[in-house]
């Protein structure tokens, strides 16, 4: 009868010992005082990472975006490979910004799952994810050639747009002139309307759908940013040709610069060297169009239009603006990049700052300790001795549950698992039902003493009785976890992997090994009472 | 057994009252996570007054968004009924803040955004993974033990699952990804006790062959009453101290479990095998399996 308990106290003593090996780098990094961490090798400190369980965005705190990939608008063949040029992009993007690790993951036929953990800067995140950052080189309309553009979008939005406006407010409104009635100026290719005109004038263009019926080769642009005349602030529109020259792709390498704009010294701003082949084109164009501006557009939107004096064979151009020290960072490397394919939209976004995830690591700690507590009270006071075999049980299922996430994920070549808040409520809830299998056992021997079996028997009884009990419920509590895992996003999933390795660690300890150790005792002698 | 009818009485008073409420209120409180909306919650150091800030976001022109004072530290949540994709809407609520109260420290504690398309794909998941839970619960008691024990099993599950969701809407928590994570483990959970007594009602029919189906029963669910009360409250001990002690996060998730686990024991041992027993209709002998 007890023949191979030392096989099986072998097989125990092995298991052990390999979720210890598991283990211990995860007890090192988080034991570890700040001060140490940073002592640590780097190279070293990777390797403990690499092995440690990891924390979920919700405990260390970060963002998790889904973005869609908009794909109208894109030609058949760009359908095909928009989402993974998207994610090579944004790859490219996130890597050299400084953001920690970032996972970026492809989510059905045309999301993108991004993973920015410890990030404090959202707005930021967001901004370098989203900008399209397409940018072009596009020749300036000379201003001969503005004024007759102007004169017909004026008739083209006269006609369509009902020009009832305010003309209290804006005494100067031409109904035949809708546009032209209300710039102040132009100047060479850009027309400049003040800052209370300039909305109306893009609500009318967009509501008659102006930008694409003017002639083949032009098309209209905004300035990116609040412009001056005489010290009125205001924007400028500009005609431009419709064909760009260069784009972004034919930049080669982009960098932050101080001083580009004489009349803002210190202004941050990103010059770019273009590749050989965007610098012959560069030297072709500005030779052929001196005199003219050459503008440079972001997004749509004109960052700023130079004049061409001489040709530039150097293939150096920059952009200017307001921009702060780390817009002009990130615009470098956006640029270096790449523009996006398709515009790209927030379908969902978690983010969970620093401070709460500190809040729910500390509180989850103190509810699982008291909780635990507990349950080891009253296992004490219920079952006496067999209460305490029951409670070392359990820190071997807590124990093993730890080992198996990290060990598991690991197994499968994914790194070691995450821990996350519904993953704590996981081992919490798991240190309740782990006591469960043996208070159904415990039950099981109790009643078999009753009816006056031996202790070794009762045992014996109780175990095998009980046994299939447990097993059912825990195959049902799998099953709906398994449910939970298939459904859930990201922490859901956590808690669904934490219950369910739980329930198997629980399987063994409250079953496999306690038995082992009724064993053990009874194989050496004679009980005459159990203490249960 | 006997006393069956008076655990029918409670049972269906108590669906009327939480599935009545449920339809009068048009569904569960749906959270941000299956509607549409962008949620944010701050915390401000020193800690300022509701009114304050609610009139720092007016000032600001942020007007669409609904302010609820959290937890105990001073922290607020603000509420958007539509996801707000472009831009950060926590840079423009801390900007406000910061405009009318300078010096007070703003910090982001979450923001959660999900787009209609999400919140919409979500209760179709949701209400498939109850269902899939169900199913797969339901074909596995089958397969283990007698199939009308496991109709009657199942249908009990989904009376504790009904009664919880309603009861967390009464006391008007909003159903979210936790509280749907809190229904599943319940389901899974809750069918634990109702197998215990389906053990013992299948072990004792081999003994008791000449007895009636509701002697069996009677006995079985007696001789197991005490385990079936231990293991619930083994369990409610953790949930409870994740819901006293657990953090805002987790709370719902716990009171959620609480409640489930606790009607979860009632029915196992009272609904149940009585729906199996009325199900076989009198007379009838021990569980065939």
């Amino acid at each position: 009868m007890y023949k191979n308990l030392k096989w099986k106290a072998l097989l125990v003593a092995v298991i052990m010992v390999v979720s210890i090996v598991y283990l211990l780098p995860s007890l090192r990094i988080y034991s570890m005082s700040p001060q140490k961490k940073a002592s640590l090798p780097a190279d070293e400190m990777g390797r403990l990472r690499d092995k440690a369980l990891k924390l979920g965005l919700d405990l260390q705190g970060g963002m998790y975006l889904v973005l869609e990939v908009d794909k109208t608008g894109l030609k058949e063949n760009e359908i095909a490979d928009a989402v993974d040029r998207a994610m090579e992009i944004l790859r490219n993007r996130t890597d050299p910004s400084g953001l920690r690790e970032p996972i970026i993951q492809k989510q059905g036929e045309n999301r993108i799952v991004i993973q920015l953990p410890g990030l404090f800067d959202t707005e930021r995140a967001k901004a370098l994810i989203q900008q399209t950052a397409l940018l072009e080189f596009v020749v300036v309309s000379t201003p001969d050639e503005t004024k007759e553009l102007l004169d017909k979008l004026d008739a083209f939005i006269a006609q369509r747009v009902p020009a009832v406006r305010d003309t209290a407010q804006y005494p100067y409104f031409d109904p035949a002139k809708p546009i032209s009635s209300r710039m102040l100026t132009i100047e060479l290719g850009g027309v400049f309307f003040g800052e209370e005109d300039a909305p109306d004038v893009q609500k009318f263009i967009q509501e008659a759908g102006a930008d694409s019926l003017l002639p083949i080769d032009a098309r209209l642009a905004w300035s990116a940013e609040t412009e001056f005349f005489q010290e009125r602030p205001g924007q400028i529109l500009y005609f431009l040709k419709k064909k760009p020259e260069l784009t972004g792709a034919d930049v080669a390498t982009a960098r932050v610069a101080i001083g580009l704009d004489s009349e803002k010294p210190n202004a941050s701003g990103v010059t770019m060297n273009l590749t050989r082949a965007g610098s012959t084109i560069f030297s072709r164009v500005t030779g052929a169009n001196i005199g003219k501006q050459l503008a440079i557009v972001l997004d749509g939107r004109v960052r700023s239009a130079p004049v061409i004096k001489t040709k530039i064979p150097r293939g150096e151009a920059s952009i200017t603006g307001n921009f702060t020290d780390k817009q002009a960072t990130d615009l470098s490397i956006v640029l270096k990049a790449g523009a996006l394919p398709a515009p790209l939209s927030i379908m969902e976004e978690r983010t969970v700052g620093p401070s709460l995830g500190q809040d729910s690591i500390a509180k989850g700690m103190t509810a699982g300790l008291v909780g635990a507590l507990l349950v080891v009270a009253f296992m004490c006071i219920y079952y006496r001795l067999s209460g305490i075999l029951a409670i070392f049980a359990m820190v071997l299922n807590v124990w093993l549950l730890l080992a198996g996430l990290v060990a598991i994920p690991m197994a499968l070549g994914t790194g070691p698992g995450t821990l996350t808040l519904p993953g704590i409520a996981g081992i919490i809830l798991t240190i309740g039902m782990s006591v469960d299998a043996n208070v159904l056992i415990f039950e099981r021997i109790r009643e078999e003493l009753r009816t006056g079996k031996t202790v070794a028997r009762s045992i014996e009884y109780g175990y095998q009785r009980a046994f299939r009990t447990i097993l059912d419920s825990n195959v049902t509590t799998l099953i709906s976890s398994a449910v939970l895992y298939q459904f859930g996003t990201g922490p859901i999933k956590g808690f669904a992997v934490t219950l369910s390795i739980g329930l198997i660690a629980n399987m063994f300890t409250a079953v496999f090994v306690t038995k082992l150790i009724y064993d053990g005792i009874v194989s050496r002698r004679r009980l005459e009472s159990i203490s249960i | 057994m006997g006393a069956r009818k008076y655990a029918y009485a409670f049972s269906v008073i108590l669906l009327v009252a939480t599935v009545g409420n449920l339809v009068v209120q048009r569904g569960p409180k749906l959270g941000v996570d299956f509607t549409e909306g962008t949620v944010i919650e701050v915390r401000l150091t020193p800690r300022e007054p509701a009114d304050k800030v609610r009139s720092a976001l007016d000032k600001a022109g942020i007007r669409q968004a609904e302010i609820q004072s959290v937890g105990a530290e001073g922290d607020y949540l603000f509420r958007f009924q539509q996801a707000i994709t472009k831009g950060d809407p926590f840079v423009s609520i801390k900007e406000a803040i910061q405009e009318e109260m300078p010096g007070t420290e703003v910090v982001l504690r979450r923001a959660e955004t999900v787009g209609a398309k999400i919140g919409k794909e979500l209760i179709g998941k949701a209400t498939w993974a109850v269902l899939f839970a169900l199913g797969g619960i339901l074909i596995y008691v089958g397969l283990r033990y007698e199939f009308i024990f496991a109709v009657g099993a199942v249908i009990s599950l989904f009376h504790d699952v009904i009664i919880t969701l309603g009861i967390m809407t009464l006391l008007g928590k909003e159903f979210t990804l936790t509280v749907l994570a809190a229904l599943l483990t319940i389901a899974g959970y809750s069918i634990n006790d109702t197998i215990v007594v389906f053990d013992r009602i299948r072990e004792q029919s081999r003994l008791l062959k000449r007895e009636s189906l509701k002697d069996v029963i009677d006995l079985s669910v007696n001789q197991t009453l005490s385990r079936t009360i231990l293991t619930s409250f083994t369990v409610i001990l953790t949930v409870l101290a994740l819901l006293v002690l657990g953090g805002e996060v987790i709370r719902d998730f716990a009171l959620c479990m609480l409640i489930g686990v606790g009607f979860g024991t009632y029915s196992s041992t009272y609904v149940a095998s009585a729906l199996a027993l009325d199900i076989h209709g009198p007379g009838s002998k021990g569980m065939r399996k």
